[in-house]
């Protein structure tokens, strides 16, 4: 019964979101755009591919846009539940026997849905354009890269649940999860950072997403990798649970 | 409203308080709905009703006092409630790009029971040739028409309407009206609140008027004006200069005030008018003017809170 309620109500949020002018384009084509413009820009500039280079094309880009991707969804979800805050929808719908963890599931069905979809044409572009080709296990990585969006939807969740307004919801989420991935390992490893920024980057899920990411696009096992996923999870339980608390209807 | 009827209130309030803050809302409320009736909650902006009214609906949780709605409690019930009320919100929006159809089928979905026909509820609110568009290219009327059918849809026992009008132009107002009207004759209680005072009189078979989070008076919409407002005023224009005096005899008669030619004439009693033109027919007294100012629930309002329920 509730999922006949959760199963309409995340296909009608999917059409919804597809009929925006820019929410398609903004969040599956700006990831995707990324990959390709520098991965292109990168794999021209080395002629005779050097390691460090060849190592970014084959790692670290594909992963930054898996992040991308994440942050993009994550972005959506905070406008879109203060939007829908602001306008009395999340009150309308709790006015019926919707539960209020359906609604707030939809969206987040609606996200995971987008990200594996961008990630599909991600490496669909990429096999056509992309300058090196590469081998990774794609169903480990799509479960990683879920996996990583759903702790920072979490994250996502309590920002939504704090920001005063609509208007703010876009600019107060970005500029908290982008400096997050400069932090994240991603660029530097997490070890050789001032022990300052390292212990930043213990705490945000970004760095664990991004050790758990990059392990599993390298052909990794799962098993080394369960600290991430262990820390991901821990994350989403601290921030479930404080936006459960703190989160207003209207 | 059969006086005989001896069945338990559709809604009993007892004695709600809810604070926010430092701000009292709503203190020491206390009505019953009956079965049947269209009952509204009338008073200005501020004033307490759509606190009161969402108490009854589960969707806050009052201070103190008790709460029974179809014999459940609304908040430890909701969902049981929920599932036997229709709700609309004032000020609500949905999903900016929702289609009518898809927002009717949406919510036919979230209910146990089964749903009444959607097509049928679009077709009795006349928006059959809107089913395909936007919920944000629809007009204000269109929208409120589109939540009474979204409040319709399963087939509930209590219908609650919050401020259903407001915003709306004269004639989409009277449209809505008639789809209230409709909703009683299918059997159904409609709580509603309202600050227009020509709403409630034209609606509602009881209303209670409200003012600072207080319960003022409660009763249908005639017997507030006759308890307090008994006084009817004739006004009437005329040349006689004699008149002024005769008015003046009339033993039901207040007060008359002239300007100019203009006669304000107040008095009380059921013989009142008729003492008047009485007056006029024996002293052959030329009226150019005749009009009754019939107190109306703005002149209630007025005489009951001191001030108009606009300011």
């Amino acid at each position: 019964m509730m999922l006949r309620g959760l199963w309409k109500l995340t296909w009608i949020e999917i059409k919804v979101f597809m009929r925006e002018p820019l929410g398609a384009f903004g969040t599956i084509g700006f990831p995707v755009l990324v990959f390709l413009v520098v991965g292109r820009a990168a794999g021209r500039n080395v002629a005779a591919p050097s390691l460090a280079a060849s190592g970014f094309l084959r790692v670290g880009l594909p992963v930054l846009a898996s992040l991308l991707i994440a942050v993009s969804s994550v972005l959506s979800l905070v406008t879109i539940i203060s939007i829908y805050r602001e306008g009395g929808i999340l009150k309308r719908l709790r006015a019926t026997p919707l539960r209020p963890q359906t609604i707030l599931s939809a969206q987040v069905i609606v996200k995971l849905m987008l990200t594996a979809a961008t990630l599909g044409l991600m490496v669909l572009a990429g096999k056509r354009y992309y300058p090196i080709s590469v081998h990774v296990p794609l169903f480990g990585f799509t479960i990683a890269l879920l996996i990583s969006t759903l702790s920072i939807l979490s994250v996502g969740f309590l920002i939504a649940s704090i920001v005063p307004t609509a208007r703010f919801a876009q600019p107060i989420g970005a500029a908290i999860l982008y400096p997050m991935i400069a932090v994240s390992g991603l660029f530097t490893p997490v070890n050789s950072m001032p022990p300052v920024l390292q212990a930043v980057a213990r705490v945000l899920p970004m760095t664990y997403a991004v050790s758990l990411m990059e392990g599993i696009w390298k052909g990794d096992a799962w098993w080394p990798h369960m600290g991430d996923v262990a820390a991901l999870a821990v994350v989403f339980v601290i921030c479930t649970a404080l936006s459960a608390k703190v989160f207003r209807w209207e | 409203m059969n006086s005989l009827r001896t069945s338990v209130p559709v809604i009993q309030v007892s004695g709600i308080r809810k604070t926010y803050g430092r701000t009292v809302a709503v203190d020491e409320v206390s009505f019953e709905v009956n079965d049947g009736e269209i009952f509204g909650l009338i008073g200005p902006n501020g004033a307490g009703k759509t606190t009161t009214m969402e108490c009854i609906e589960g969707i806050r949780k009052p201070d103190r006092g008790s709460i029974s709605v179809l014999g459940l409690d609304p908040f430890r019930q909701v969902y049981k409630l929920q599932e036997r009320i229709g709700v609309q919100l004032q000020q609500a929006q949905l999903q900016k790009r929702i289609k009518v159809w898809e927002a009717v089928d949406l919510w036919a979905s979230l209910y146990r029971k089964k749903s009444i026909d959607g097509e049928r509820l679009l077709e009795q609110l006349g928006l059959v040739d809107k089913r395909d568009a936007w919920f944000m290219n629809l007009s204000g009327g269109q929208k409120q028409r589109l939540f009474i059918a979204l409040a319709l849809i399963n087939d509930p026992e209590v219908v609650f309407l919050d401020e259903l009008t407001t915003g709306l132009d004269p004639q989409a107002r009277r449209a809505i009206w008639e789809l209230v009207r409709g909703i009683r004759e299918r059997g159904k209680t409609v709580f509603l609140t309202t600050h227009l005072m020509e709403e409630a009189e034209r609606l509602c078979d009881r209303v209670a008027i409200i003012e600072h989070g207080r319960i003022i008076d409660i009763d249908t919409p005639q017997r507030l004006v006759d308890r307090h407002c008994p006084e009817r005023i004739v006004a009437l224009a005329t040349a006689d200069p004699a008149a002024e005096e005769r008015f003046g005899a009339i033993p039901q008669v207040e007060s008359v005030v002239r300007s100019d030619l203009q006669f304000t004439i107040r008095g009380r009693g059921e013989d009142f008018v008729t003492e008047v033109i009485h007056c006029l027919s024996e002293n052959r007294i030329r009226v150019t003017d005749f009009r009754m100012i019939v107190p109306n629930l703005e002149d209630v309002f007025l005489k009951l809170t001191g001030h108009s329920i606009r300011d």
